[in-house]
């Protein structure tokens, strides 16, 4: 572990752990909004596993950064061109069919990379993957199945998650780039290089959408900026100022 | 100075209960993995259910207090991630008080056995998420009344 490049680590660490915070609050927000009692409790459990998985990752990062900080500074104390997540994760929820597709897409992510990481030659990354991996198991069985039911259920239904899948598509590519980050990561067993997790995950999202009769758009185009924070969408911005509020407003308050 | 056994220590964990299903211990629930003395610190392992749980702060206060109340002085948490918890480590004493609660414990097959209120065994899922993140929602229908099921993980 000593050859592992603590820098590079960090940028992955914050890459696993933004994901999870920015797609945690997003889900969180339908909390007393959802269509159906049942589906308000789905979406709060599964933000409140992603929140507990970004203490894990992000707890982590701060013990690499070495700076004395918790997950807590990373998550309240950052602002926008500080975050690494992927841009799918903070887009808008849009209406019921549009976030669970949005979720499908990052679950199915979350299936194969996690996977992956249980072999992780860094220990405590492989722990993390181990205890994250059996509740993301439950995610993506549940997003899996909504996008079938709506895709696959009435007119008006089919023709919203078509619409969702085509808006969204275009933020798929982004979580297969690779970089001197991944290079890095990749060379000391860290975390495999991306680009080799594209064909398992497009294996399982093409089941997916023919079963809910869904048409994958063709077009290869890839937004992308999120997970080097080079440049995020506006979306961002507006999620942070709801969820470090009261950091911004009371600094260092605790209860 | 001499310290209780670690036998003793375990002995009181059994009688904290799970703040979320107080029928049943923390020890019931396999979330503590280890207890034993470096030097005159009494270090006590715990493990998430989920990784979000937010019983696990309440769970620690009741661990620090209960040993408190014991007399230790010296007491130290520490939060063990792996292996991470599975439903397997409940007890069958814990998955017994469980269903006499009105919650079907968890089974190898993936959903509940029977109806934790009639014994019903028709039954259907209403939801794979319950009130909390280790439970789904589940409907008997021979009694109709809907119940928790403590899922498998």
């Amino acid at each position: 572990m000593a050859e592992v490049d603590q820098k590079a680590l960090l940028q992955f660490l914050l890459r696993m752990g933004d994901n999870t915070l920015v797609l945690g609050h997003r889900v969180s927000e339908w909390c007393g909004h959802s269509p159906i009692l049942e589906e308000d409790i789905a979406l709060a459990n599964t933000a409140l596993d992603l929140i507990g998985q970004t203490q894990l990752w992000l707890g982590y990062a701060a013990e690499v950064q070495g700076e004395g900080k918790s997950a807590d500074d990373l998550a309240f104390l950052r602002d926008a061109w500080d975050f690494r997540n992927v841009l799918l994760t903070e887009l808008p929820n849009g209406d019921f069919g549009q976030t669970m597709m949005r979720q499908f897409l990052f679950d199915a992510f979350q299936s194969v990379i996690l996977a992956r990481l249980l072999k992780s030659s860094d220990t405590t990354v492989s722990e993390i993957a181990a205890k994250a991996i059996k509740e993301v198991a439950y995610h993506v069985e549940r997003s899996a199945d909504t996008v079938v039911g709506l895709g696959d259920g009435t007119e008006e239904s089919h023709s919203r998650m078509q619409a969702a899948l085509d808006y969204l598509y275009p933020y798929v590519g982004e979580m297969f780039l690779s970089d001197d980050v991944d290079a890095a990561m990749a060379a000391a067993g860290v975390c495999p290089d991306p680009t080799t997790l594209r064909e398992e995950y497009d294996a399982l999202v093409s089941k997916v959408m023919a079963n809910a009769t869904l048409a994958i758009p063709a077009n290869a185009y890839t937004h992308k900026g999120g997970r080097t924070g080079y440049m995020h969408t506006e979306h961002l911005g507006h999620l942070l100022t709801s969820m470090q509020w009261l950091q911004r407003a009371y600094p260092g308050c605790e209860w | 100075m001499a310290h209780p056994s670690v036998e003793q220590v375990w002995e009181w964990l059994e009688t904290i209960p799970d703040p979320e299903i107080p029928v049943i211990s923390l020890i019931d629930l396999g979330i503590i993995r280890d207890v034993a003395w470096e030097d005159n610190t009494c270090v006590v392992s715990v493990t998430p259910t989920y990784s979000g749980c937010p019983a696990t702060s309440m769970i620690n206060m009741d661990i620090e207090t209960k040993l408190r109340d014991c007399g230790l002085t010296k007491i130290e948490l520490r939060r063990k991630l792996s292996p991470a918890w599975t439903t397997d480590w409940l007890s069958e004493k814990g998955a017994a008080a469980l269903e006499k609660y009105g919650i079907a414990p968890p089974q190898p097959a993936g959903g509940p056995q029977r109806c934790p209120h009639c014994q019903g065994t028709q039954l259907e899922k209403l939801s794979q998420f319950g009130s909390t993140p280790c439970k789904a929602q589940w409907r008997c229908q021979t009694c109709l009344e809907p119940f928790e099921y403590f899922k498998c993980i």
